[in-house]
């Protein structure tokens, strides 16, 4: 099974110089097909074979030899309730993908399969890993092949959006990594045992291993901007809507469905187990940018006239519910949150999906070029009723189950302490129907008036087929979640218990020592000491 | 005196210098031979081979302690070699393409790389200072090869008169501390430092030479210019070989000669120096639309990203500074070697980045080549340029300089915006007139080949199992115990 897990990982990449050095066009969109479908078969013995009810350790694990002695940098992965679900569904997207855009591009098509296949390898490796370094290699690597996948089959505006796309990351990746380095060599001194750095998760993660106030302050800063411009939270998200709407279909499905998970899963995979303390500090500021996105991205959403950058902008209003869960800090909302990235990845995939299909046949995206579709193309809309009810939370779909256990936790977080922001987040929800039912019944119903849309075809086979799978889970989700929702929730009570006993021990700790005065006042540190006395 | 054994040590010094002889030699009876292309790259490449089985020893001195080899030495032969064999490699092919084929700059190579080999192994001031101008004069004569334009001339007096500048304050500094502690050896200085007056200036004044000759800002003047007016593929030796071999010089000098102590406190310049020069490097290049200036202003940066690790002043940051160099040389030859192969097409000025809208698509190694160097030059993972920059950045962050990290990091971030727009003209937008690029020699392409997985391959090697180049560096890396 370990290997079976590196096989994963590594297929795509294999695929590459198969692609490169086949001539024929249409052989090269089979192999990267083939290779996308075999992955995904390939992956799920590992879903079937994980072990539920020990979610919390990491399963198939491969374990490299150090890079030196003393530095405890080495080739980690593995796969535990945290990443399991998200990793299944990065294989399971690879071949939709693919066939997504089987006809519609033509334009350097080895060179397109290659980067979606790198992307692939990134951004399976990137879950799988579980040595912070080896996380930082994949997360920056799948910004290379997205860089040219925007920057080369986008639309018009495409060089500025791949360009702000790239540099906005790195940027907060980097200050990722002087943090990175900066925890490493803080947890190695603390290993011990002639280690003089570490960044194995297992450690970092574990009760032997705390931060002081002051440091976890800094270092859950620069850990959170990293993930926060990719999640991306208010007011980071300003790159998105134009690499959404620049980039072609596919970019487009894998932006939103993986590489936006990848700052939410690391806020939970990482600011919370090792920072624990300033996480729960920080919750009630990160949860008013959640409310502030879940709002703001729901009324931008609503006037946009362009259907591309009106799900854009929804990704933002989505990403807030699931930020506000992660912070919210209860089995529920925690567990909500993770089964809202599935959601969240399965749906607007699905409308991206759907507006690359519209926009093959019509090569306009524009709300007011449509109107009346729904008598040309049954099929095309009852999947794309399917596809906007399961991103607006109708109950019996996938959204519903999310939304649900988020606000649901939200509301009696202790960490919030405050019902305003469940209940003005519930108001995001509301505005979610309102913009995409709107949307849909401009483009969907009315009478036909542009004589262009005349000639619209409904899906065919490939197209219906690409689409099914996303719907069933869709139902399944929304149907019996916890078929789903079972493979992280011991990890996920495990994970939150043992943060919570590490901050306390390190608030413990940190009345011994002397500290700054601000982060005496901010982690206050003195009442912990009165409620230590008072519980005594 | 054991004789032998000193040619022993030296001996990858002493190869190069008979086989540049040699060159001169068959040169005078047969005009522009291809043999002097086979003696230069045998001789290098048997120069690189003994340096190679030298790297795990330790450190010794020979020649009556004016030199010292093994271990980290050489290794950083293995990057001077290196970066002088790859150089040649391309060189061939170009200098006949462009017209400036002379059989004596393979003599000029050879000598310069002897120079630099001395330099890099120096441990008395006065191998330091011979070194240095054994390769700085040859450098000169290949900045003017270009003889018939402007630029070359302008080049060639440019590196020779700020050069000849920047070794007065050299020599002036050496005379200053051979006053102060009455000894021109490395590490007798280091055991008589002190901060009276004398030792200070002419400690100051050695730096100022350093900072010349590495193009730290501000004393970067003439490298734009001098990479711009020399034959690109040399270019790519200028700034990776002569590079690598003074900052070796410099680590040489700073971990031996110049205790870390109250009063002499060159950590903090460099750190000063090392952020001004991130920064302006950086921001220059930002605005620049000659790939080739564009490369310079990106390695006054790069300089930069050295100094970080020099400033560290650790067995670690030493050790990063030489990983650093070896990642720096892959890739900078490769980009040169790229940009070299375009410039050569008839039609268009391909040193401007507009005129390479489109072409990353026409000779397509040649293209993904440049990208993988770009973006390891850029720092990504998992690139070689990504493991040297961690390296760096590890070193100055655990010798608590956080904020020196923070400023690099930043900076870099900034640099990718210029690497990522030559390949946005590459890939992103159309050629503007049909051009027809012509099928580079089947060496060149090897060459550019082998540099860009090897840029890929040193980005992995750490993770992969076995022991890798930094294992070796941190066995052997005891640069700071200083050898009488």
């Amino acid at each position: 099974m370990e290997t079976l897990l590196n096989i994963v990982i590594y297929l795509p990449l294999l695929g590459i110089p198969l692609i490169l050095l086949i001539r024929n066009e249409n052989s090269r969109k089979w192999i990267a097909l083939l290779v996308t479908i075999i992955t995904f078969l390939a992956s799920l013995p590992l879903m079937f074979g994980f072990d539920v009810a020990n979610s919390g350790t990491a399963q198939f694990l491969t374990e490299g030899g150090r890079i030196m002695e003393s530095l405890d940098i080495k080739y980690l992965i593995g796969l535990d309730g945290l990443n399991l679900l998200l990793f299944m569904l990065t294989t399971l997207m690879g071949p939709i993908v693919i066939l997504s855009s089987w006809n519609s591009v033509t334009k350097h098509l080895a060179g397109y399969l290659s980067m979606l296949l790198l992307l692939q390898t990134a951004s399976l490796g990137v879950f799988a890993s579980l040595d912070l370094i080896v996380f930082y290699v994949f997360f920056e690597l799948s910004l290379i092949p997205m860089y040219f996948l925007i920057g080369i089959w986008g639309g018009a505006g495409r060089i500025q959006a791949t360009v702000k796309f790239f540099i906005y990351t790195l940027f907060g990746s980097l200050v990722m990594l002087v943090g990175l380095i900066y925890l490493g060599y803080d947890a190695g001194a603390a290993m011990g045992g002639g280690t003089t750095f570490t960044t194995d998760w297992r450690f970092l993660s574990s009760d032997i291993y705390t931060v002081g106030l002051v440091e976890q302050t800094y270092l859950f800063l620069a850990f959170a901007l990293a993930f926060c411009i990719k999640v991306p939270l208010f007011p980071f998200h300003t790159w998105l809507p134009y690499a959404h709407t620049e980039a072609p279909t596919a970019g487009s499905v894998v932006l939103a469905a993986i590489m936006l998970k990848l700052g939410t899963y690391g806020l939970i995979r990482f600011c919370l187990p090792i920072f624990p303390n300033a996480f729960m500090e920080f919750a009630p500021w990160m949860a008013i940018l959640a409310v502030i996105g879940i709002i703001y991205g729901a009324l931008v959403a609503m006037v946009q006239k362009d259907v591309k950058k009106l799900v854009a902008y929804s990704s933002v209003s989505h990403l807030g519910f699931v930020v506000l869960g992660i912070f919210a800090l209860n089995t529920v909302a925690v567990q909500g949150a993770i089964i809202q990235m599935i959601n969240h990845g399965l749906s607007t995939g699905a409308l991206f999906l759907i507006v690359g299909m519209i926009y093959d046949r019509r090569h306009t995206r524009m709300i007011k070029d449509f109107g009346g579709l729904a008598k040309k193309m049954p099929i095309f809309t009852v999947m794309f009723m399917i596809a906007i009810l399961a991103s607006i939370g109708l109950p019996g779909l996938n959204g519903f189950v999310g939304e649900f256990l988020i606000l649901n936790g939200s509301f009696f977080s202790e960490l919030y302490d405050n019902k305003v922001f469940a209940i003005l987040a519930t108001t995001g929800v509301i505005l979610a129907a309102v913009y995409m039912l709107w949307m849909f019944q401009r483009v969907m119903f009315g009478p036909l008036t542009n004589p262009e849309n005349e000639k619209l075809v409904d899906l065919n086979g490939r197209e219906i087929g690409l689409l099914v799978p996303l719907v069933i889970f869709m139902f399944w989700i929304g149907i019996h979640p916890v078929d789903f929702t079972k493979y992280s929730e011991a990890q996920v009570t495990e994970l939150i218990e043992a943060s919570e006993a590490k901050s306390i021990a390190v608030l413990e700790e940190a009345r011994n020592e002397e500290l700054p005065n601000w982060t005496a006042r901010f982690y206050d540190v003195s009442e912990s000491e009165s409620q230590i006395a008072s519980t005594k | 005196m054991d004789y032998l054994g000193d040619i022993q040590a030296f001996l990858p010094g002493v190869i190069t210098a008979v086989a540049g002889l040699v060159v001169i030699v068959v040169e005078s009876f047969k005009k522009e031979s291809p043999l002097n292309f086979w003696i230069t790259v045998v001789s290098l490449a048997a120069a690189l081979f003994i340096s190679l089985q030298a790297l795990d020893t330790n450190l010794n001195t020979a020649f009556s302690g004016m030199l010292v080899y093994g271990g980290p030495v050489a290794f950083g032969n293995m990057i001077i070699l290196a970066g002088a064999l790859f150089s040649v490699f391309i060189s061939e092919d170009y200098l006949r393409g462009i017209g400036h084929y002379y059989g004596e700059t393979y003599a000029l190579i050879l000598f310069a790389t002897t120079g630099m080999l001395a330099l890099a192994g120096s441990n008395d001031l006065v191998t330091l200072f011979l070194g240095l101008e054994t390769m700085s004069i040859c450098l000169y004569v290949m900045a003017g090869l270009i003889k018939d334009e402007k630029s070359g001339a302008e080049s060639a007096l440019k590196y020779f008169l700020l050069g000849a500048f920047s070794t007065g304050f050299l020599l002036y500094g050496m005379a200053l501390l051979y006053g102060a502690t009455g000894t021109t050896s490395i590490p007798e200085i280091g055991a008589a430092a002190s901060t009276n007056l004398l030792f200070l200036a002419g400690t100051g004044l050695l730096l100022v030479g350093f900072l010349f000759k590495i193009s730290a800002v501000p004393f970067h003047m003439w490298t734009p210019d001098v990479y711009q007016g020399t034959p690109t593929t040399l270019t790519a030796y200028f700034a990776t070989a002569s590079k690598a071999a003074t900052f070796i010089a410099f680590i040489l000098v700073l971990s031996r000669a110049l205790p870390i102590m109250e009063g002499l406190n060159w950590q903090l310049v460099l750190s000063v120096i090392s952020i001004i020069t991130m920064v302006f490097g950086n921001i220059i290049a930002l605005v620049q639309d000659n790939v080739k200036r564009m490369l310079a202003y990106s390695s006054i940066a790069h300089a930069g990203y050295v100094l970080v690790g020099l400033a560290a002043g650790t067995i670690e940051g030493y050790s990063a500074v030489l990983f650093y160099l070896f990642a720096y040389t892959i890739m900078n030859v490769g980009a040169f070697g790229v940009i070299a192969y375009y410039e050569r097409n008839k039609g268009l000025d391909f040193n401007q980045v507009q005129n390479l809208a489109g072409l990353g698509y026409k000779e397509p190694l040649m293209g993904i080549s440049l990208s993988v160097f770009l973006f390891s030059l850029a720092g990504i993972p998992p690139l070689v340029g990504f493991v040297g920059k961690y390296y760096v950045f590890a070193a100055a962050i655990n010798a608590e300089m956080i904020g020196l990290a923070i400023v690099g990091v930043l900076a870099s971030a900034a640099s990718v915006y210029y690497y990522l727009r030559v390949m946005v003209y590459l890939y992103f937008r159309e050629e503007h007139q049909p051009i027809q690029l012509f099928t580079p020699t089947l060496l060149y392409k090897g060459t550019i080949a082998v540099l860009a997985i090897l840029a890929l391959y040193y980005g992995i090697e750490p993770l992969l199992p076995g022991e890798g180049l930094m294992d070796i560096l941190n066995t052997y890396g005891g640069y700071s115990t200083p050898f009488m």
